[in-house]
């Protein structure tokens, strides 16, 4: 190969590298205006996330997870886990969960805090969905409640509203979504499963039910809902990828 | 790029001279995939570990009979195993690492499939020619001996078949399977996971054609020790070999 040759493919590989550089900075504005950038995109495995976010964002703007038939719902789902052993949940256990509130706060124009009793005011919804853990196994069922979207309407969400973070009963247990599927129609606060109030090994009184996403974005014992424009202070915990669409 | 024309001008030389091989796309996406692939087998493991029990049909967990069980140790206390022990919990980063290496055997599987298909890599290199199809060639070729100084410059028919079911049917089925578990993926395309009779089906699938996959791989490191190590690496490396 001549010297002459191989410069000018060097020039050229390097002109190429140089706006393929640019387009990729420009690429990633354009992404996180259309909400295609996750918040945990920086790091090791960030490249990957952002990837598997952006194209499953793209994909699913209108998609429903699958329903199932009353006949497939599980005779022996999976509870994983025990309920709180704490002495405040047993009380509140033992008194039907009526003294159990959610507060719906952050940015929006009415905090608002509401019982289990005030979520069953709203227009019911119900599902049969296949509920899937991270770690492969899976099970089918029932789920009945308010659709967040509805909760959100009524307190009503600020322009700024990028995320909503729910935190549990359990300490330190919590997750966030976009607004994209805090807005979905299947994303419900879910106070029902197959039929009767939602089981406390289940997550009762209350269960954000994200059935597009993995087992884990569907936080048990959600007392309180906060819409937020940063997940600063509340980002992804451990190295769990945050957005769990697959 | 020619396959192994020999040039007489070259073999009259003396001293080892080399023939090109593998073409700089062949080679640099051979190795991309080889790596993504090491990562997935890894952290596939690793992801496995935390629920070693298949099933069919769309759902399955402890509370339900398993298709099989695999007989190894968990990361996770809920799986009775047999096991006095509970491993470390490893899928967070697993899963990260996983889908981060499937992006780079899909972007890289895509671009050599379009280079392959430009240049007519795979009619030329991999397509069986119909003369070389016998059973008497297969079988001979499926005793695994030393290969012979012709096949130094293309494929046997055995080759041939095996790169290309790997190529078009098991790495697509990989990936589609692991699609199929994606709760949102079948959100947008329910026919992707139901085909398969449900979400643990795909799973099974997805472990199965591991196996396959693995198989593959270790009958392929056999040959190439078989076939000389050295020349075969030298090829893949750097795209010559030497003439014998």
């Amino acid at each position: 190969m001549s010297n002459n040759l191989s410069r000018r493919k060097l020039i050229a590989t390097g002109l190429a590298a140089t706006a393929g550089a640019s387009g990729l900075a420009v690429a990633a504005r354009i992404a996180d205006q259309y909400g295609l950038v996750p918040p945990d995109y920086g790091g090791l495995y960030g490249p990957g996330a952002t990837l598997t976010y952006a194209a499953q964002r793209l994909l699913t703007r209108h998609s429903m997870a699958r329903e199932f038939s009353r006949s497939q719902i599980s005779t022996s789902p999976r509870a994983n886990g025990a309920p709180p052993k704490s002495e405040s949940f047993k009380r509140l256990e033992a008194g039907g969960f009526a003294d159990w509130r959610l507060a719906v706060d952050g940015l929006v124009a009415r905090p608002t805090t509401f019982s289990v009793a005030d979520l069953k005011k709203f227009p019911p919804s119900s599902q049969i969905t296949q509920l899937i853990c991270e770690e492969g196994w899976s099970y089918i069922g029932e789920w009945t409640g308010v659709p967040l979207f509805q909760v959100l309407n009524n307190v009503g969400i600020l322009p700024q509203a990028r995320y909503v973070v729910y935190l549990s009963f359990q300490p330190g247990w919590r997750n966030s979504i976009d607004m994209a599927d805090a807005l979905h129609p299947q994303t419900l606060v879910t106070y029902g499963m197959n039929g009767t109030d939602l089981p406390a090994r289940f997550g009762g009184p209350l269960r954000v039910r994200v059935p597009r996403q993995l087992g884990y974005k569907n936080v048990k014992y959600a007392t309180r809902l906060m819409v937020t424009d940063s997940l600063q202070g509340f980002g992804p915990k451990g190295q769990y990828s945050w957005y769990a669409g697959i | 790029m020619a396959d192994s024309a020999l040039d007489p001008s070259l073999t009259a030389a003396a001293a080892p001279v080399s023939s090109p091989r593998h073409t700089a796309v062949v080679r640099v996406t051979h190795w991309i995939t080889a790596l993504s692939f090491i990562a997935l087998l890894v952290t596939g493991i690793e992801i496995l570990i935390s629920h070693p029990r298949f099933y069919w049909g769309e759902e399955g967990n402890v509370e339900t009979p398993s298709l099989f069980d695999l007989p190894i140790p968990s990361s996770r206390a809920s799986v009775v195993t047999g096991y006095g022990y509970v491993l470390p919990d490893q899928n967070g980063w697993s899963r990260a690492l996983h889908f981060q290496a499937a992006w780079v055997a899909v972007l890289i599987g895509l671009f050599y499939a379009a280079y392959g298909l430009k240049t007519r890599h795979f009619r030329k290199n991999l397509l069986p020619a119909g003369a070389d199809f016998s059973w008497g060639e297969i079988l001979s070729h499926l005793r695994f001996r030393r290969p012979s100084e012709v096949e130094n410059g293309s494929y046997n028919i055995v080759q041939r078949i095996t790169y290309l079911i790997v190529i078009f049917v098991l790495f697509p089925l990989m990936i589609w399977t692991g699609l199929a578990m994606s709760p949102a993926f079948t959100s947008v395309f329910p026919a992707s996971v139901t085909v398969f009779g449900g979400h643990q089906s795909a799973r099974t699938i997805h472990f199965f054609v591991t196996v396959l996959l693995v198989l593959f791989v270790l009958v392929h490191v056999v040959m190439v020790y078989l076939a000389g190590f050295r020349r075969r690496m030298r090829a893949m490396i750097t795209g010559h070999q030497e003439q014998a």
